[in-house]
């Protein structure tokens, strides 16, 4: 850590590692009760607690792109952050915003009150109050990274982050528009979460995969910085227009279920074209960097990114497929893998990169993270297939045969126990994981040193 | 920041993208283009064979002459934007200048002769919605028109800043517009 303020990471990530545990918890709630579905419905509804499990999730993803940004910035615009009390202010800003949140949400406080209580928009419920909160959060955290690299350095990995960075803020705005007309809702609804992980967050993605592949390979930034424009011109190019899958049928005109097919289609090319970018560079790289842990996580997040976003997307992006396979398991298998292959891995890989050097910790023993890697990966790839299959007969029975939703639900029974199985799997991989970034070998490194280098 | 740093010599850095002239995200642009239309056309293809007959007795009410002339038109102003690249490879401002503008002229006379073909459209109560057949008009039509408008800034553009690779760049995808021009009208307006 060469800066002194890449500290401020820490505390981001110590926040989002907490969020990723309770985040993981309210998965596997909300997999007991597909289970035994009147678990807990009257303490803790079922929406609640898969309001929990995807809410949670996205904001210690972003809280993690926060931290991300304020330990890659300083290196690459080689100067201090430009005020590291805006960056704590507006963690505790985040933190008590996404406490009342929930806490509104779990007691339904407030009812009906415009500026207090919950905004019945799906995903987007927060109180007024939170929303601007949040705003004010992103303008902080904006000034604050925007400034620190208009004075330093200026490098392509930093353009494309503030790009995706000023994108996650502009996009978040239209949370606040809400026409009345059902179908105009859910169309600027998507505006919010598609253009976020189909659009600007592929560009946070490519700029800390940039950063990583650069530290921990060793090959020349001129070859890191093409390959980075080139995968951002291809999501922009993709991913934008491929909103318009979410547009098939909720009432907007025919045409988008075209533009939606071709343009999501080929989503799938800059996940592929991560993948050749990662594998090509650590190839190609001359660098044995001894955080293995971390170039391993590059690479799975670069795979499972391809694989989640890119081939369970195809699979049911096309309007003629999407047609029976809307909104059965078949998207949640392609949700979780998505999410999981892409965001979440890219953040832990960040946080194993990053978390070393915060706590002086080299040279990095780390076969319990590396551990935790296999455990996650194979759980969250079992549950994939598992929810996949589930879809394929839900579809079938529910979509070709017409059959009644409860009943489809009772077949599948088995597969939701072993997704429950695989969620378990998943929760115990998570866990070993924060422990294995936070908690061992404080001391104990200094004096085998030696043998580590070996 | 405005002045461009001339990359001299080849940029072989850029693997497959090296040999192509002009900026190489120029051809990463050009070739997700050329993926996009074909697959709106290939997806037209399919449309069509399952109610050639609605597709066929819908290409009448197409304005076959305004499509050739458009055509002509198209393929004019890609002369000139090649003549562009000529003059500017000797370094001739002026006339590198000229030569963009009377490209960008004909596009617009372009996107004149497409605005009274959908005027005439919408006068016959024509939409999107009308069938199958004409909501892939408009929106293979209407999208291509889109790129001739970005192709007609973007050609300013490089007018102004007229480095050599800026308007090889520009002109690259001046091309392109016109390529897909050429196949769009005939499959659109023409195959029976």
């Amino acid at each position: 850590m060469k800066y002194q303020t890449q500290k401020i990471a820490m505390a981001y990530f110590a926040v989002a590692m907490g969020l990723f545990a309770i985040q993981v918890l309210g998965g596997l709630l909300a997999g007991f009760i597909y289970i035994s579905p009147n678990f807990l419905s009257d303490l803790l509804p079922f929406n609640v607690v898969r309001m929990l499990h995807t809410n949670a999730l996205v904001v210690w993803l972003l809280l993690g792109f926060f931290g991300a940004a304020y330990y890659l910035v300083p290196e690459e615009s080689e100067r201090e952050i430009y005020s590291p009390m805006i960056a704590y202010l507006q963690l505790i800003l985040l933190v008590v915003g996404t406490l009342g949140a929930v806490i509104t949400y779990t007691f339904n406080l407030f009812e009906g009150n415009f500026f207090l209580g919950l905004q019945g928009r799906e995903f987007l419920e927060q109180p007024f109050w939170v929303k601007i909160g949040i705003v004010v959060a992103a303008l902080m955290f904006l000034y604050n990274i925007s400034m620190t690299v208009l004075k330093g350095r200026k490098t392509a990995i930093t353009n494309v982050l503030l790009l995706g960075l000023w994108g996650i803020a502009i996009f978040f705005l239209f949370a606040f528009y809400v026409p009345d007309n059902l179908a105009l809702d859910k169309m600027y609804w998507w505006y919010v979460i598609h253009l976020w992980v189909e659009g600007v967050w592929e560009l946070v993605m490519a700029s800390i995969l940039a950063f990583l592949l650069l530290k921990l390979t060793g090959v020349d930034r001129e070859v890191v910085e093409k390959w980075i424009y080139v995968i951002v011109s291809l999501s922009l190019f993709s991913g934008v227009l491929g909103t318009g899958h979410h547009y098939f049928w909720i009432g907007t005109p025919k045409y988008w279920t075209w533009i939606g097919s071709i343009f999501s289609a080929m989503e799938v090319i800059p996940f592929f074209a991560m993948v050749l970018f990662s594998f090509t560079m650590v190839w190609k790289g001359g660098r044995n960097h001894p955080n293995k842990a971390a170039v391993l996580w590059s690479l799975g997040t670069a795979v499972m990114a391809f694989f989640g976003a890119g081939v369970w997307g195809f699979m049911h992006t096309l309007h003629g497929v999407n047609f029976y396979s809307h909104g059965t398991q078949i998207t949640a298998a392609h949700g979780h893998l998505a999410f999981f292959g892409a965001y979440v891995s890219i953040n832990l890989a960040i946080i194993t990169y990053a978390m070393p050097y915060i706590l002086k910790r080299e040279p990095y023993n780390q076969v319990l993270n590396m551990v935790s890697f296999w455990i996650m990966n194979s759980a969250m790839a079992f549950m994939t297939f598992v929810l996949t299959f589930a879809g394929a007969i839900q579809t079938h029975l529910q979509r070709v045969n017409g059959e009644d939703f409860m009943d489809v639900q009772e077949q599948m029974q088995l597969f939701f126990v072993m997704r429950f199985g695989a969620g378990a799997v998943f929760v115990i991989g998570a866990l070993l994981f924060i422990y294995a970034i936070f908690v061992p070998r404080k001391e104990l490194l200094q004096k085998s040193t030696t043998a580590a280098a070996e | 920041m405005a002045t461009e740093t001339e990359q001299d010599g080849p940029q072989e850095d850029w693997g497959p993208l090296s040999g192509l002239s002009g900026n190489p995200i120029m051809w990463v642009l050009i070739a997700s283009e050329l993926v996009v239309f074909g697959a709106i056309f290939i997806s037209f293809g399919f449309a069509r064979l399952s109610e050639p007959q609605v597709f066929a007795e819908a290409q009448d009410h197409l304005n076959r002459l305004a499509g050739a002339i458009n055509t002509m038109v198209l393929l004019t102003s890609g002369l000139f934007a090649a003549l562009a690249v000529h003059f500017q490879s000797r370094d001739d401002t002026l006339k590198t200048r000229l030569a963009i503008a009377a490209a960008i002229a004909l596009g617009a006379v372009f996107l004149g002769v497409k605005f009274v073909e959908y005027a005439d459209k919408f006068e016959q109560g024509i939409s999107t919605e009308t069938n199958t057949f004409f909501m892939f008009y408009y929106l293979a039509t209407a999208f291509h028109a889109m790129h001739v408008v970005f192709g007609m800034v973007l050609l300013v553009i490089v007018g102004w800043k007229n480095s050599f690779e800026n308007v090889v760049t520009g002109t690259a995808f001046w091309h392109m517009v016109d390529l897909i021009w050429v196949i769009l009208f005939p499959l659109i307006y023409l195959m029976r």
